[in-house]
């Protein structure tokens, strides 16, 4: 582009074509979470207690299984785009960018352990 | 040659938005911080919670009971009731933004009046979440 001020190279640029995206994943990942955290809630409030058998023979059953990893596909998904926001409010420059990368990379990390460990569950290791 | 603010030195100098400090305090403004902070909070303390307790009982009994213990005490029930308010204030003020991204909603009376019962939603919603837990 040309020598003009920073808004007029911009202006000259157009748009990116990418600006909805971000913002509708943020309303599908809410609504799956809207879905899955409910059913976490009410799975929570109808189970007779909390113990380790408890807890592990709910877990291990196909459907909790599912839905729990589905759970955390959405609420991590949902996670990291609210959380770039965030970052993208209060930190500039560089270190924006070192901050929204660290943030792909420890939420995709973490995401792969939950999941790891419900299929774990799933799968008898109990 | 580029200024403090990322410009040109010789461009018109841009508008600068205000910030917090200039701005009264409303419905609106509460809802929106509480949204974002309730959603960090979760993003952060509630995963790892969440992570924790899926792969504490991955790894069986033992690391389960370490967790069961933390988290039952006096701190770790603090620590979950602000979770659960968190999820359920995130939940109401996000319908409320579902309900805006379609474009209604924002005549200043209902607009202040969404916000305020989603806050009050969201409270009502922990203490019967928790009434029910600690009645059981």
């Amino acid at each position: 582009m040309g020598n003009g001020t920073r808004i007029g190279k911009v202006r000259g640029l157009g748009s990116a074509h990418q600006g909805t995206h971000h913002w509708l994943l943020q309303r599908f990942t809410a609504a799956g979470n809207l879905v899955l955290v409910l059913w976490l809630v009410f799975s929570l409030l109808l189970m007779p207690g909390y113990s380790y058998l408890a807890m592990a023979s709910w877990l291990a059953s196909p459907f909790a299984a599912t839905a729990m990893v589905l759970l955390i596909i959405s609420t991590f998904w949902h996670a990291r785009l609210g959380m770039q926001v965030m970052l993208e409010d209060y930190v500039h420059g560089a270190n924006r960018f070192v901050a929204i990368l660290l943030l792909n990379l420890i939420f995709v990390a973490a995401a792969v352990f939950g999941i790891v460990a419900v299929i774990r569950i799933a799968l008898g290791a109990v | 040659m580029a200024d403090a603010r990322g410009g040109n030195r010789y461009a018109r100098p841009r508008p600068l938005s205000p910030h917090l400090s200039i701005w009264k305090w409303g419905p609106a403004m509460l809802s929106s911080i509480l949204h974002r902070v309730t959603g960090n909070a979760m993003a952060t303390l509630g995963l790892l919670i969440l992570l924790w307790m899926l792969g504490a009982i991955a790894a069986g009994p033992q690391a389960y009971a370490v967790f069961a213990a933390v988290m039952g005490n006096p701190v770790g029930i603090i620590v979950l009731i602000g979770i659960s308010w968190s999820f359920f204030n995130h939940m109401c003020s996000g319908i409320r933004h579902l309900v805006m991204d379609v474009g209604a909603g924002f005549e200043v009376e209902r607009n202040n009046r969404a916000a305020i019962i989603s806050i009050v939603c969201g409270v009502v919603l922990t203490v019967a979440f928790w009434l029910v837990i600690l009645l059981k």
